[in-house]
């Protein structure tokens, strides 16, 4: 592809004008190259609230604070590197207030041949593939008592999907851990599907043993007040396989962290990401690929439309290649595709390479239109307005419904699609 | 039988300058079974009169009307034209992300004929048409023209045009940027369609080397927004020795007679 770099932290896409570097010598900061602080106003969409203020950049993606004492963050005030798209105001208290709430009810179906349990903080598995790097992810940690944990066992291949329900039935800020624990050799997919109405700090670990295969699919089909922040980091053992699903479609505020750590040579991860922002939305991702070993590979692909005044989607992609991770295979895409005025739609790729000794390396991002010529093109087809419309919304969306090869639910957040399809009175 | 009536059509267009007329009273009768070449130099108004029939709305129909068998076109939304018979083969191809053209082929036929055509044949016909202009079958795969080359995007224009079988056709500088082999291929698409007596075409080109291919029963001369000459197949042959010279204005050509 011709979006592909080697060696190289540079974005292609945004212009690198007199970044505001606050510190002296850090000159390749990738997200100070994002258009939003160069003041670039896009797709009709006012200056973020906060781009103003220097932002201090971290020396390095990997150099980032983790914790599990929510003491050592400080107060956000939107100025963080990581927080600086998100507007704090709509978390609803979940950066700044105990997280004391009842919480979603969890409800766990499927396989047959897997482990489900609930355990209390003093169990050994809390803390086993993450920890905290952000503030409401350590609120979260600190707040909870116990853990929902499903374990794939040893050498066994899930009977079916197992589907973790999380039902949100009120809105007080409220802490929730999950623990997916895929032992050696095993095979699963699990489904975390969020939906009712919820204010929730969540923190989700996933630990990919040695030879497993896991799928995760994250599906926020939340009710359109609902705020969700959740944290899902991923530690990946040797030879292990791991896919990892994003679908946010619900939600007044919904901002995930998916990471991946490599542990042991010859893992491969995938991440895929849908997202359908409506009027007023806030849907975020930014997610990490920590290439800390030899020989792993990854690709991440995530997908966003956007539609309605202030729909508003951030995507950032840090991808981490250290020094000891020669042989690294890398490759995240994000593609965003705005069918009305006033959405904005925020996406940055970072690549950190310490080592000159990979495979390769590549970027791309890219926000277009669905513009007057493609509706004059398939019109002229004899096709209508409104069915046109949907036809290039969901060939856009549908790649990423693809991977999740779980029929029912491909075929239930197709319809999901259709219905945001059809609120925007397409 | 079918006809498609233009009368003294004037269309504009909005630009910085304001607003711009480019077609300055056209009138045309194309019938079922004829072949008319409209030829002329850059900027006569030959493509938006090919626009402005299919209904592009970036063209301002000022006056005139466009029929079909009485059907007044310019009160249709392009999608209706679409519907009543008539295929724009379009100069410049869109890309159209998210969309394959297996898809798109399918979606479009069955707007066109009101339902879905039998999987069996449909796929059968869409595999021949295919072969027969030379499309890789891979391309049945990819989204609708992304990342074709020039000469691609204009095998699929008649791709479409072979199987939604208009009643007319009009090829907006189908043979712009195609290679000899590729306007034989195109070429031969088009007659084959044509051959079955059942369509209408009306062929827009700026050269005289697509006439080579497709014989022409009309031919008219567009010189700045008019119909300057028309006359036989002759005609293109005296336009292929002599080029479009003698229709400019006086006094912006620099023969210096």
């Amino acid at each position: 592809m011709a979006e592909t770099s080697q060696l190289s932290t540079e974005i292609a896409e945004s212009p690198s004008s007199e970044a505001k570097v606050a510190i002296d010598g850090f000159t390749e900061e990738g997200e100070n190259l994002s258009p939003l602080n160069t003041g670039t106003e896009q797709h009709g969409a006012r200056r973020h609230s906060h781009g103003d203020e220097p932002v201090v950049p971290e020396a390095s993606r990997g150099e980032r604070l983790k914790s599990y004492r929510l003491a050592d963050f400080a107060p956000l005030t939107g100025r963080e590197e990581d927080w600086r798209f998100t507007p704090l105001k709509r978390l609803r208290g979940l950066d700044s207030k105990p997280l004391t709430g009842q919480g979603p009810t969890v409800t766990v179906t499927g396989a047959s041949n897997v482990q489900v349990e609930t355990v209390d903080r003093t169990d050994s598995r809390f803390g086993s593939a993450a920890v905290p790097e952000d503030r409401v992810s350590a609120a979260a940690w600190e707040a909870v008592s116990t853990a929902t944990v499903v374990t794939i066992p040893e050498e066994t291949v899930a009977d079916c999907e197992v589907t973790v329900s999380v039902r949100g039935t009120d809105n007080t800020v409220a802490a929730q851990h999950i623990i997916i624990d895929a032992r050696r050799f095993s095979r699963a997919v699990v489904v975390l599907d969020h939906h009712g109405s919820a204010v929730l700090a969540q923190n989700v670990e996933i630990v990919v043993g040695d030879g497993a295969e896991l799928t995760v699919v994250s599906v926020q089909e939340w009710d359109d007040d609902a705020v969700h922040v959740s944290s899902q980091q991923a530690k990946l053992g040797r030879d292990a396989r791991f896919k990892h699903v994003v679908v946010s479609l619900g939600g007044d505020l919904v901002r995930l962290t998916p990471s991946s750590f490599f542990t042991a040579p010859g893992s491969e991860v995938e991440m895929y990401g849908l997202y359908f922002a409506d009027a007023g939305q806030h849907l975020e991702q930014r997610l990490l690929v920590d290439h800390a070993v030899p020989n792993c590979k990854s690709r991440v692909t995530y997908k966003g439309a956007l539609q309605g005044k202030d729909a508003h989607t951030v995507w950032v992609g840090d991808v981490l290649i250290r020094k000891e991770a020669e042989g690294t295979d890398t490759y995240e895409v994000n593609r965003n595709l705005v069918l009305t005025d006033g959405a904005r739609s925020d996406s940055v790729p970072n690549l950190e390479i310490e080592t000159g000794l990979i495979e390769g390396a590549g970027h791309a991002s890219a926000t277009g239109r669905f513009d007057d010529e493609h509706l004059f093109y398939l019109m002229a087809r004899g096709i209508d307005e409104k069915t046109a419309r949907r036809l290039v919304v969901r060939g856009f969306l549908n790649e990423v419904i693809q991977q999740i090869k779980v029929p029912v639910l491909e075929e239930r957040l197709t319809e999901a699609v259709e219905r945001e399809l059809a609120a925007g009175n397409y | 039988m079918s006809t498609l009536e233009i009368k003294d059509l004037h269309v504009s267009i909005e630009t910085e300058q304001g607003t711009k007329p480019i077609l300055k009273g056209v009138s045309l009768t194309i019938n079922t079974g004829e072949t008319h070449a409209i030829m002329g130099p850059n900027g006569s108004g030959k493509s938006t009169l090919a626009s402005t029939i299919a209904g592009h709305p970036r063209y301002t129909v000022d006056s005139g009307s466009i029929t079909l068998d009485g059907e007044d076109v310019l009160a249709m939304s392009v999608d209706e034209r679409a519907r009543a018979g008539l295929f724009l083969a379009m100069q410049y191809p869109v890309e159209v992300p998210g969309v394959t053209m297996t898809n798109f082929l399918r979606t479009a036929k069955t707007a066109l004929d009101g339902e879905a055509p039998s999987l069996r044949h449909w796929t059968k016909d869409v595999k021949e048409a295919m072969t027969q202009l030379r499309i890789d079958a891979d391309f049945a795969q990819r989204n609708v023209n992304e990342g074709f080359s020039g000469g691609e995007k204009k095998r699929v224009e008649i791709l479409q045009l072979e199987l939604f079988k208009p009643k007319f056709a009009i090829l907006d500088e189908t043979d712009s940027g195609l290679d000899v082999d590729a306007l034989k291929v195109v070429s031969e698409g088009v007659n084959r369609e044509h051959g079955k007596g059942e369509m209408g075409t009306l062929l827009i080109t700026h050269y005289t080397r697509i006439l080579r291919y497709i014989k022409p029963d009309f031919v008219h001369v567009f010189v700045d927004g008019r119909i300057a000459e028309q006359g036989g197949h002759e005609l293109a042959d005296r336009l292929e020795e002599e080029g479009y010279d003698r229709f400019l204005v006086p006094g912006t050509a620099t023969t210096g007679a």
